[in-house]
């Protein structure tokens, strides 16, 4: 069961092994079901592990095993002991051996996820154990969280906000998360979703893919042959070194910055695909009343409801 | 001496322990005095030939008292089970009556396909009573491998009522089987799950045994959950 | 303490609860024995702190202290310094320059206790001495399996013991904590990569056997403070009033670690460290007396030679077993003592609880 490596290469050494990936937030925002949105969109294409802290039961490594989105071998699951920042922070060692068990069981592995668990938001991943890390906050925790910041708001390599589905119930303002995510983010990208009405995450899987590639030109992780054509489409991507800065086509970066929206690499993904229309997002949309609070109506949400998810939300054709 | 049938060799005994042969593989261990006392030193030597069977028992509860002397009692027992053959030594409890000091010593050797039950319980003193003070060592080699050692302590201040060691037992009590048929599988990466009950535990051991580990709150609780345990135990064997 | 040689300040960074080493999430049972009510406050803790410490704590002591003697002898298993051995040149080669770890000040105390007679093939000496540094780190592993019978327990060391290692090998480096990584894939008992690490620190075998106390009784004070809400001043007096006894175990388990030299025989063959007797000499040769395959028959327990000969049992003359072999160019061992009578204490409830533990799928703490 143990990793074990019969050399004395620093645990940290990234050449010639697989991304890991840290995704992070606080308690329910949805990092779970982007996992297993990402396993489901990227496991046909890269060689997966995932690594999941749960606080008190094994029920995040349970859900994915049953959600059949990935060989339940494939995951490994690590108790944090009541602090689930210090296992991804500040004492990383159990994590590291169950990447390094995933890696010795199955490798070569292209991608490695570890979710952690369910934390505030001062709670990152050290960068001994995640190469990249995804924080995913929600709508529900109220539109003021991209304001307060925090290390993993303001410092992951990209910010997830989940749950636009809830934004009406709840009153949150997107427009409002999204400018706020942007003004304390420096550029680094953030993405919009809603996992239960886009169950491919589609956007952040090919963030993530676009990640991974990097990763191997820069470490030279062998490709997988047959495989290198990736499952989320790869269109329109564009990567500047490490970071992902895109935007949809069909998003114009003057009519965004004039509402005052720092677009720079703010990338909007799943907000009411249909309310966006067909041709990826429509800016009035965005920068109007499309994504405001109030702005979803009941009769758009009704809408919603009775039309089909594009399986493309944002992706431009 | 080796071959089907068991014929007891040897029968050597001296008071306060006296063995008597009570069946055609069974000796008992007959109490014909007090004590031990305190300074008294008793052996047992048991010496199982290849390919036989013997089962050791008691009569009665051994019952370790304070006596005059400052040495304490010492009890020391030597097991060899050669290839093939078979002990169960399963004597009635030892209590440690107030005031005792008592030295419990147990050396077993078995070889590569010998197997055994070894049951050992002790008891926290006569009713109602602070135990005296017993220390009591284990040692179990197959084949000259370790397979269990273990010391108890009881009636130290760092151990007596211990959430860690203890609890609020009054008696403790283990029973050790031991041979072939408890072999770990060679394939088998990972630790053999316990079989778990109220008080007790059937502790599969890295080696080719099975730990029954128990505590009671009197000797009849004591005998029970041993005996569930040595049921699970039964059912952790392969062969 | 006084005497102490080794490294204090390397011994501040190896019982630093901040080690990043995984200790974190190690309860020690006190979860469980917080689910069952059986510790509910800061004088059950107390209780709880103390038994530990006398059992499970004074059992990794010892152990801690018998690995770090052997990571600090390791190097005159290849015939002591400058024999351009295999060990030495790692060292080297991972410890360059001004960042070396310092000189071991217990590594040349420990030559007493090994020595080897390493053959005309230097490569097959090398080798095969590297062969007989694995069989005793084996062998001393084998002692702290047949120490915890709890495979919960068992399980929850050996993930402590590859975490620690893969920390230590990337703290301090040394040619000891490689062979002890490849003796021992799947991970060694906690207190044995302590040991090692320890010694590879610069520590020696009391500081060894200290901080494996130590941590003993820090994790699950750490945990109960977590898990009960207790004021951690409280908790941290506890500990304060626990140091004698710290200091105790560590003395009693370097005392026991001395017992083993003066009453259990020398060890001259590699099969015999294994306790597998080479040659298909009857068992009977292996089970008699005080041969160096079955060093229980030594006085462990109690260290009283008065503890006469076997009632009833025909001692046959002691036959050490099988000639060591002597191919061209094979070292040979001598490790002097084995490790049978280092301390077994068990704690029965610490074995029920850990299973209890296992068992129970909900739960913050690995173990
Ligand atoms: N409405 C809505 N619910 C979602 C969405 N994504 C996830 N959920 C739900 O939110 C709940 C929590 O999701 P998880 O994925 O378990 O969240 P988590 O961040 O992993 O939670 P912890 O691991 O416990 O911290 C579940 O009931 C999900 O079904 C979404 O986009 N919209
Ligand atoms: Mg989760």
């Amino acid at each position: 069961m143990g990793a074990y490596h019969d050399d004395l290469h620093d645990a940290a050494e990234p050449d010639g092994r697989a991304l890991r990936l840290g995704i992070g937030g606080p308690v329910g925002s949805g990092k779970t079901a982007l996992v297993a949105a990402l396993c489901r969109s990227l496991g046909p294409s890269l060689r997966l592990g995932v690594v999941t802290n749960d606080i008190y039961t094994t029920e995040d490594a349970d859900f994915l095993r049953r959600a059949g989105v990935i060989d339940p071998e494939r995951i490994q699951a690590v108790q944090t002991g009541c602090c689930p920042h210090t296992a991804i922070r500040d004492d990383i060692a159990a994590n590291i051996d169950a990447v390094e068990t995933l890696e010795e069981r199955f490798g070569p592995l292209d991608l490695v996820i570890v979710e952690s668990g369910g934390d505030n938001l001062t709670a990152t991943f050290s960068r001994g154990l995640a190469d990249r890390q995804i924080f995913v906050l929600d709508v529900s925790g109220g539109d003021k969280v991209p304001r307060k910041g925090g290390p993993g708001v303001t410092t992951a390599d990209l910010l997830v906000i989940n749950k636009t589905d809830l934004a009406p119930m709840v009153g949150a303002d997107l427009t409002v998360m999204s400018r706020d995510a942007a003004a304390v983010r420096e550029g680094r990208p953030v993405l919009f979703t809603s996992i239960r009405e886009d169950r491919s995450a589609h956007m952040v899987a090919q963030w993530v893919t676009d990640m991974v590639d990097v990763w191997r030109h820069e470490h030279g992780v062998a490709h997988h042959h047959g495989l290198s054509a990736h499952g989320a489409s790869t269109h329109g991507a564009s990567t500047h070194g490490a970071s992902a800065r895109r935007v949809p086509e069909g998003v114009s970066l003057d009519d965004l910055s004039a509402d005052g929206i720092s677009i720079d690499g703010v990338i909007v993904d799943g907000i009411s695909a249909d309310g966006l229309s067909a041709d990826g997002i429509s800016v009035d949309g965005v920068a109007a009343d499309g994504i405001s609070a109030g702005g979803v109506s009941p009769e758009r949400k009704e809408h919603e409801e009775h039309e089909e998810q594009p399986s493309r939300p944002v992706t431009a054709p | 001496m080796a071959g089907g049938g068991t014929r007891l060799e040897t029968l050597r005994s001296d008071p306060p322990l006296t063995l008597r042969q009570t069946g055609p593989h069974r000796v008992h261990l007959v109490s014909t005095g007090a004590g031990p006392l305190r300074g008294d030193h008793l052996d047992l030597g048991v010496d199982v030939a290849p390919g036989t069977s013997l089962e050791v028992c008691s009569v009665a509860a051994t019952l370790v008292l304070p006596g005059l002397a400052e040495a304490p009692s010492i009890m020391l027992v030597r097991a060899r089970v050669g290839a093939g053959a078979t002990l169960r030594f399963s004597p009635e409890p030892t209590v440690l009556a107030a005031g005792c000091s008592h030295h419990l010593v147990v050396r077993l050797s078995l070889a590569e396909d010998a197997t055994v039950l070894w049951r050992e319980e002790i008891v926290f003193g006569r009713h109602g009573e602070r135990p005296g003070r017993c220390q009591a060592r284990f040692d179990a080699t197959v084949a000259g491998r370790p397979l269990l050692r273990q010391n108890l302590v009881v009636g130290e201040e760092t151990v007596d009522g211990s959430p860690a060691v203890y609890g609020d037992a009054r008696c403790v009590g283990s029973t050790l089987v031991a041979g072939p048929a408890w072999r770990p599988s060679p394939e088998d990466k990972r630790e053999r799950r316990a079989v778990v009950g109220e008080g007790w535990a059937a502790l599969p051991l890295a080696g080719p045994g099975v730990l029954v580990s128990a505590l009671g709150a009197d000797a009849v609780q004591l005998r029970r959950r041993l005996e569930r345990g040595e049921d699970a135990a039964a059912s952790h064997a392969t062969g | 303490m006084d005497g102490m040689r080794g490294d204090p300040a390397a011994l501040l960074l190896l019982a630093d609860s901040r080690l990043p080493a995984g200790g974190h999430a190690h309860s020690g049972g006190v979860e469980e024995a917080v689910r069952l009510g059986t510790v509910t406050d800061v004088d059950d803790l107390a209780r709880f702190l103390r038994g530990r410490l006398a059992t499970a704590g004074l059992v990794t002591a010892a152990l801690s202290a018998a690995a770090c003697e052997l990571a600090a002898g390791e190097p005159d298993l290849v015939g002591g310094p400058g024999s351009g051995g295999e060990a030495g040149e790692r060292a080297t080669a991972v410890a360059p320059g001004p960042h070396a770890p310092p000189a071991r000040p217990y590594a040349a105390d420990a030559s007493w206790r090994t020595g080897v007679n390493g053959g005309p093939g230097a490569a097959a000496g090398v080798a095969a001495a590297e062969d007989v540094r694995r069989r005793l780190w084996r062998r001393l592993d084998d002692e702290a399996d047949a120490r915890t019978a709890s495979p919960a327990q068992r399980e929850a060391a050996r993930t402590q013991g590859r975490l620690l290692l893969r920390t230590a090998r990337r703290l301090w480096p040394s040619a000891a904590l490689d062979t002890l990584a490849r003796a021992i894939p799947e991970g060694p008992h906690h207190p044995i990569a302590l040991g090692a690490a320890a010694a590879s620190a610069g520590c020696e075998p009391q500081q060894a056997a200290l901080a494996a106390a130590y941590t003993s009784v820090t994790g699950p004070a750490t945990a109960a403070v977590r898990l009960l809400g207790l004021d951690p001043v409280t908790v941290h007096r506890l500990l304060a009033d626990l140091a004698p006894a710290l200091n105790d175990a560590a003395h009693a388990a370097c005392a026991s670690l001395m017992d083993t030299v003066l009453t259990e025989p020398v060890l001259t063959d590699t099969a015999l460290i294994d306790g597998v007797p080479t040659d298909g000499a009857p068992m009977d040769t292996t089970l008699t007396g005080k041969t160096p395959a079955d060093p229980a028959l030594g006085d462990p327990a109690l260290g009283d030679p008065a503890l006469g000969g076997p009632a009833g049992i025909d001692t046959p003359p002691g036959d050490a077993g099988p000639p060591p072999g002597d191919a061209p160019g094979a070292a040979r061992a001598e490790w002097r003592g084995g490790w049978a009578g280092l301390p077994g204490h068990s704690a029965p409830a610490l074995d029920l609880l850990a299973e209890g533990h296992l068992a129970n799928p909900m739960k913050l703490f690995v173990s």
